[in-house]
């Protein structure tokens, strides 16, 4: 039997790739890389997952059972590398669009 | 109190935000300095002080983007980044990134106790310190970002 | 001395990022102390890694661990606990290569570029670029790893728009920030499948405990695509030459490094990482179709372009194949310790010679194209001619790149190539007969270039163009005189450059035994 953290994790993954694959409009292009990699970010933190475990902070824990800290670290990392790629990648489409005036991936100027 | 353009919100919008940006601002403080003890942090919490750039330039209209002051945040920005990085040398007497204000009783330095307790600000040596700058330093960041992408859309027109 | 040598590796990162940080603040002060402190970094770079190759050459593997009590504390209660950086004769290898091409990069735009506004953010970003090559070299965790090449891929893909006022940039980086995210994305996934089942992500670690369990071959096979795409191979090649055209041209010539960082990584992880899998051969196998069909396609895409830097682009792509070939022919012996012995080494050598050779002379190449594009103003061949008679350096400068990327002695592509041509002729004669057959049409399409560029009655519209200025001439020249340097001299740089990479490839033992 699957743990649903990891399908849920597989599902977001096909949605967020078939968005960068087969959408035509660069922001869902867009959208799609951001949900690929918040579902990453979703199957880091649940690795480190442990039955009956409390939040990883010393400060007024109830039991000394934690899950794994290392994960939640990992996350943050991602999630602060993601947002930069996003806000990157947003303002190439809105210099594009300034440029070539639609937001189109079809209507490209380089071709081979 | 007359708009100066003709986009924005209304004035309940603009007054609610002016008053919902203490709150927010003290929040956003709040998890940068107990970065060491709860969740949280440096990027959390310059997140969240970044978003009342974000809400002051939806209240007030996307013009306002172009009053709020560039300079200061890319000085605030280079800044953060540099003390940040001055800190991770202080250390280089014994390895880069050491934590050399831990247990040594100077300003961040208490020794904590082990197992669960409720919490001491005093502890964790520069990690406090980097919490902070990493605090100035992204909320620096995103609101240039913010202000920089609002600055496209009036070409547009 | 000693101890910029202990503590080489962090502050050979350390310096360009501080560097980085601070030339918008210094900005503000002139241009003229924001180029001097970039160039400046970068010299300091350089002279900490020189002195960090010596000491790897003479006493092994050197490991630094960030802030613990000592650098060499890796393992203080059975495993590591820190972020370990871990520089063995490759690593250095590479990372002297990346700095020495950055340098020249930076050098040449302290004049290609002078009169742009926001240059503060372009030697920034350089900068910046610069510490994510390093970082992935040195480096001896894999999420260290994903984190360098995210910050490398963001800072080229902000550098490849530079030129805002064109279109035509902001697509190519977009396109190339899309596929960036993809790759690095697929690494982090494959991270996580082996941080999963071993809680370790140690890379020396991580080799020992390895038990090559159905998860780990499929993250292996992630890992091997996404630095296969990151770095340029054919299938996927399609980003590569839209963003080497489109970038500033000082740019396109560090992008082949940047390419070569990750074609770093993929052999780190293939050798040291999975080197002991019993069925790596399969492998070697994939990367040596890699490697044909990117020197093949790479070639023949490369002949009916007429944009001049387009046409260098498609033949970065058919120069990694000969890396990936190489290489490929190494991996495939790997368990073979006689096929090793007689000429698997040899193609790993020749491989890693051509990396060197290729940042050479691909850069020097690229630099030429940015100094005709610089006094002519155009990129097109068709509307070109005659440049010869007024630009003789740059000229001669063309005329060792040619000769050096199509394998003529006594440059040094000719070393590295023979290399390869007569250890992958013993693995099998039909891949060395494609690889000369590549050189031979390589030779052919340069032949076209410089035909079109240089030689010819000097045109009507190009009558008050002279030669380019002296910075930028510095920085040809010091490819130029590498190139002829181990064009001249092979047998010193493979007796002391390249053959201690290699072996540090293949030795796996070593690279394990310093961590734990």
């Amino acid at each position: 039997m699957i743990s649903l953290p990891f399908l849920a994790v597989m599902v977001i993954i096909s949605i967020g790739l078939s968005a960068v694959i087969f959408r035509r409009n660069l922001v869902k292009i867009v959208m799609g890389t951001s949900i690929v990699a918040s579902a990453i970010n979703l199957f880091i933190v649940s690795l480190g997952y442990r039955e009956g475990g409390v939040a990883p902070i010393f400060t007024g824990a109830p039991t000394l059972e934690m899950v794994l800290p290392t994960p939640q670290a990992l996350t943050l990392t991602s999630i602060v590398i993601d947002l930069a790629v996003t806000a990157m990648m947003l303002s190439f489409a809105i210099i594009i669009y300034k440029h070539y005036g639609s937001l189109d991936s079809r209507k490209r100027r380089l071709r081979e | 109190m007359k708009r100066s353009s003709e986009s924005g919100m209304s004035v309940i919008v603009r007054t609610v935000t002016c008053v919902a940006a203490i709150p927010v601002i003290i929040f956003g403080l709040y998890v940068i300095m107990h970065g060491h003890l709860t969740p949280g942090g440096g990027f959390a919490g310059g997140a969240i002080i970044a978003t009342m750039t974000a809400l002051f330039i939806v209240a007030e209209g996307g013009d306002a983007a172009d009053r709020l002051g560039r300079g200061m945040l890319l000085t605030a920005e280079s800044a953060g980044l540099v003390l940040f990085a001055l800190l991770a040398f202080l250390g280089l007497r014994t390895t880069f990134f050491y934590n050399f204000l831990a247990n040594s009783g100077s300003i961040f330095g208490t020794q904590v106790p082990f197992g669960p307790n409720p919490g001491y600000l005093e502890t964790a040596g520069v990690i406090p310190l980097m919490n902070l700058v990493v605090g100035l330093e992204v909320f620096a960041a995103l609101s240039l970002v913010v202000i920089f992408m609002f600055s496209y859309r009036r070409e547009e027109q | 001395m000693s101890f910029i040598v202990e503590h080489g590796p962090a502050l050979a990162i350390a310096v360009p990022l501080m560097a980085a940080f601070a030339t918008p603040l210094i900005s503000r002060a002139g241009g003229r102390a924001r180029n001097g402190v970039a160039l400046l970094a970068l010299l300091l770079t350089e002279c900490i890694l020189v002195l960090l190759f010596a000491d790897v050459l003479s006493s092994g593997v050197r490991v630094y661990t960030m802030g613990a009590t000592i650098p060499s504390l890796t393992s203080p209660v059975g495993y590591p606990i820190r972020i370990i950086l871990e520089v063995d004769a490759m690593s250095a290898l590479m990372a002297l290569v990346s700095v020495t091409i950055a340098l020249a990069v930076c050098i040449y735009s302290m004049r290609f570029m002078r009169s742009r506004d926001g240059m503060g953010y372009y030697y920034a970003l350089l900068l910046m670029i610069t510490v994510g090559m390093l970082g992935i070299v040195m480096t001896g965790d894999l999420f260290n790893m994903f984190v360098f090449l995210e910050i490398l891929s963001i800072s080229s893909g902000a550098i490849i728009a530079f030129y805002v006022n064109r279109g035509e940039a902001s697509e190519a980086a977009f396109k190339y920030a899309v596929i960036s995210a993809a790759g690095a994305l697929m690494v982090l996934l494959a991270v996580c499948f082996l941080y999963g089942q071993y809680n370790l992500l140690n890379i020396g670690a991580l080799a020992g405990v390895m038990q090559f369990t159905f998860l780990d071959k499929i993250a292996l096979v992630l890992l091997v695509s996404a630095f296969a795409l990151k770095c340029g191979a054919v299938p996927l090649h399609m980003w590569v030459s839209d963003a080497y055209s489109e970038a500033p041209a000082p740019i396109s010539a560090a992008l082949v490094v940047i390419s070569q960082a990750s074609l770093y990584a993929l052999f780190r992880v293939c050798f040291t990482l999975f080197g002991a899998m019993p069925v790596i051969g399969v492998i070697g196998w994939f990367i040596i179709g890699l490697g044909v069909l990117s020197m093949f396609i790479g070639v023949t895409m490369a002949i009916p372009q007429h944009d001049i830097k387009r046409l260098m682009a498609y033949h970065a792509v058919s120069q990694t194949g000969y890396i990936l070939l190489g290489l490929g022919v190494g991996l495939a012996v790997l368990g073979n310790a006689e096929a090793i012995g007689s000429f698997g080494i040899k193609a790993m050598e020749g491989a890693i010679f051509h990396m060197v050779n290729n940042a050479l002379f691909k850069g020097l190449l690229f630099l030429t194209a940015g100094a005709i594009i610089y006094r002519t103003g155009t990129r097109d061949l068709n509307k070109l001619g005659g440049l010869a008679h007024a630009m003789p350096v740059t000229t001669c400068f063309f005329i060792i790149g040619m000769l050096s990327i199509a394998g003529l002695p006594p440059f040094n592509g000719f070393s590295s190539k023979i290399l390869i041509y007569e250890s992958v002729f013993m693995f099998s004669p039909v891949l060395s007969i494609i690889a000369i057959l590549v050189s031979i049409l390589t030779l052919a399409s340069f032949v076209k270039v410089f035909q079109s560029a240089f030689l010819g009655p000097k045109r009507r519209e190009y009558k008050d163009v002279k030669e380019v200025p002296v910075a930028m001439l510095i920085a040809m020249g010091i490819l130029a005189f590498f190139i002829i340097l181990f064009g001249l001299l092979p047998d010193l740089a493979v007796q002391w450059l390249i053959e201690p990479a290699a072996k540090a490839l293949l030795s796996q033992l070593n690279y394990v035994g310093a961590i734990v």
